[in-house]
């Protein structure tokens, strides 16, 4: 420094305020602030669009909670329902649907007369129109399952037709119905007329929770009853298979084996694996699970084996970076006491790199929840009404899954099904929500702030 | 450097490490080259040096952490009371119970401060009731100077201690399994001046049982705690002797530049 040729290569300092920004500083202050500004728009973007997206959803989809139940006494005469009168189950089960559908039309025909209730233009027939086809087929299922309510009268509670249902959601109205072949502007008064003496009400729809789908026609008694059943027995294959292989096969790359090329390949083929695309993994499952092992189609098991192929990259790549992040310290510290290997990983790594694994166990199960694709090739399309039996047996009964049965309802052709579509939208997004919520709360129980 | 208050107790001529001929070589570049040198019993070995000279290195190759390195390959032979802890039907695991080891930077377990010390003494089963290994405990840090200071927070996490209440919670849990030999490298170098004097005062005392090995950067130190030192420059073994001798009348250039501070 004392060199006083690089004293003289020095520029001589300016004599400059510092209360006035030189042109430079101007610049490069104008720079960071247009920085900040294109950030700020970038997160104000994504937050529209987040918007955008849950208004719309919520809009079309909430309504799906609400549901219009018509109360009605139905007389069940005997000479109808069980013409030997023996009350034997497999006679009485001759008698279908059909037979039941005029009971119906009966006990609204006698609750109108009773009231006093009469709408110009308005048969019986029609005024039964209001009740959802689905009813038959419940006071049948009553009937079979209690014969011993034959020749009584019973209230019972049905839902309204889905064009009913609608109107009281903004979806029909009197113009639309007149264009309607399924509904009358006739029907809408009397519907009118029965909700206000309190007949016809909008409240709570458990059944779109606990129902099984319901086909086209009766929009209104589809629930995901078994999708959600079916997406439950998934994740529990997928959480039983994809976390101890996940974790095993992590902390045997990370901790125990050797470097060379074979696990090099292991490594690559496994960040390859994260980014193959889902409906590979179906025609895959579709291939071994079910062509090769003969495991049954639409099967919760199937599904689960597919998406535990899919979640495993997940969890293998993020259970190793989360161990990778345990200070090598901590090691040195076991084995300098004389721990072993697997000492030093089951009783200091491992805890520590917990919730980092849980996390991304977490997200990689969510993951499969949305996932829709590979659920197609195996057949989970299938329109079932059954519900699948209690596990075991159940992991191959045929159900349905969430995000399929979403992608069904958006088939079909009745509008009802639109909102039904975004009700399973959001159900879908409430079940995503609660994972990560539990994914955050494991991560803050089981992280050490010390 | 004159202060020589650790050195009046006489030196046992015990040899309790004899390393013949070592080498070491990380991948192709040789760390270690041709290192012999005898370690006593309850003496007090320092190993000082410019960075980079292998004194690390040759310290955990006596318990061999190196192991855990893939690319490290050890030569030559470390005999642990004649016994070649290199030999293929050594576990090392069960060296590394009679070879303890603190580290640089105080590494305490996530843990608290009696899981910390009782870790050791349950991995090897040392104590069958809960009766003794609470006397463990107690001993283990009152011999690593602690014990005053923790007895009322045992179950507080030992990471909240100061760092050199955690440098002295290392010691304890090495000593706690009873090692024969304890290494210690730089034990003092992320510690303030209060705590490394504490620490020092601990390596002296730790002497009346085990052979201490510590690897340091200060001289001084070197000077206060130990009886034995080593040189070790570019990998090699310049000079080994009593550390009186050493600090006042080397044999080896190479070591006077380092000690006069020409070199380092």
């Amino acid at each position: 420094m004392t060199d006083a040729s690089i004293a003289g290569a020095a520029p001589e300092p300016k004599k400059s305020s510092l209360l006035v920004q030189d042109a430079r500083t101007r610049k490069r202050n104008a720079a960071e602030a247009r920085f900040r500004m294109y950030g700020l728009g970038a997160v104000c973007t994504g937050i529209l669009a987040l918007v955008l997206l849950l208004a719309s959803i919520l809009s079309n989809g909430l309504s799906s909670f609400q549901q219009t139940y018509i109360t009605l006494e139905v007389a069940l005469p005997a000479d109808k329902l069980d013409k030997n009168g023996n009350r034997d189950r497999a006679e009485m089960a001759k008698v279908s649907t059909f037979g039941y559908q005029p009971l119906i039309a009966a006990a609204m025909e006698q609750k109108m007369t009773a009231r006093g209730i009469s709408v110009e233009g308005l048969s019986a027939k029609d005024a039964a129109g209001l009740v959802s086809k689905e009813a038959p087929a419940q006071l049948r299922n009553f009937v079979l399952a209690n014969p011993d309510v034959l020749d009584t009268t019973r209230t019972f509670e049905f839902l309204a037709s889905g064009r009913v249902d609608g109107y009281y959601k903004g979806r029909v109205s009197m113009e639309t119905a007149q264009l309607d072949k399924n509904i009358s502007p006739e029907q809408l008064q009397l519907a009118d007329i029965l909700l206000e003496e309190g007949t016809l009400e909008t409240r709570f729809n458990w059944r779109f929770f606990t129902a099984p789908d319901a086909s086209g026609q009766r929009p209104e008694a589809a629930g995901l009853g078994v999708a959600i059943l079916g997406s439950f027995y998934m994740m529990l294959v997928v959480l039983c298979l994809a976390l101890p292989i996940g974790v095993a096969t992590s902390i045997y790359l990370e901790e125990f084996a050797p470097k060379n090329r074979i696990t090099d390949l292991i490594e690559v083929n496994i960040s390859n694996l994260a980014a193959v695309p889902s409906i590979v993994f179906g025609i895959l499952g579709l291939a071994i699970f079910i062509n090769f092992a003969g495991l049954p189609q639409s099967a919760p098991i199937v599904g689960g084996l597919v998406l535990t192929l899919m979640t495993l990259p997940t969890i293998i790549i993020s259970t190793r970076a989360s161990l990778k992040s345990v200070p090598p310290s901590i090691r040195d510290a076991a084995l300098g006491v004389g721990a072993s290997k697997m000492q030093s990983v089951f009783h200091h790594v491992l805890p520590l790199a917990a919730p980092g694994i849980l996390t991304g166990t977490i997200i990689g199960l969510a993951q499969a929840l949305g996932e829709t694709a590979p659920l197609l090739l195996i057949g989970m399309v299938a329109f079932v009404r059954e519900y699948p039996a209690a596990p075991p047996e159940g992991f191959f009964d045929p159900a349905s899954a969430l995000p399929v049965q979403i992608y069904n309802w958006t088939q079909r052709s009745d509008p009802a099904f639109v909102e039904r579509a975004s009700g399973a939208i959001i159900v879908l997004l409430a079940f995503l929500l609660v994972m990560n919520a539990i994914a955050i709360l494991l991560r803050r129980k089981f992280e050490r702030r010390w | 450097m004159n202060d020589m208050r650790f050195t009046e107790r006489a030196v046992v001529e015990d040899k309790k490490i004899a390393a013949k001929g070592v080498q070491v070589y990380y991948g192709s570049n040789h760390a270690i080259k041709d290192v012999n040198v005898d370690i006593l019993d309850k003496t007090v070995t320092a190993f000082i040096g410019p960075s980079g000279c292998g004194k690390s290195t040759f310290l955990r190759c006596i318990n061999r952490m190196n192991d855990t390195i893939d690319i490290a390959r050890v030569e030559g032979d470390i005999l642990l009371d004649g016994e070649d802890i290199y030999d293929a039907k050594v576990d090392p695991v069960q060296l590394r119970a009679k070879v303890g080891m603190v580290f640089q930077k105080p590494n305490p377990f996530p843990k608290s401060i009696y899981d910390n010390v009782a870790y050791g003494p349950r991995i090897h089963g040392l104590a069958r009731t809960k009766a003794d290994l609470d006397e463990i405990v107690e001993k283990s840090l009152r011999r690593a100077a602690l014990w005053d200071e923790a007895k009322d927070r045992l179950e507080q996490p030992g990471t909240g201690l100061s760092g050199g209440q955690q440098q002295r919670l290392c010691i304890a849990r090495a000593v706690a399994t009873s090692p024969e030999v304890l290494l210690m490298d730089e034990p003092c170098s992320a510690l303030d001046p209060i705590a490394t004097a504490q620490v020092e005062e601990l390596i002296d005392e730790l002497r009346e049982r085990f052979s201490v090995v510590i690897v340091t950067h200060s001289m001084q130190q070197a000077a206060r705690v130990s009886q034995r030192t080593a040189f070790f420059h570019l990998g090699e073994l310049v000079e080994y002797g009593e550390t009186g001798q050493i600090f006042t009348n080397p044999e080896d250039p190479r070591t006077e530049s380092y000690i006069t501070g020409r070199i380092g």
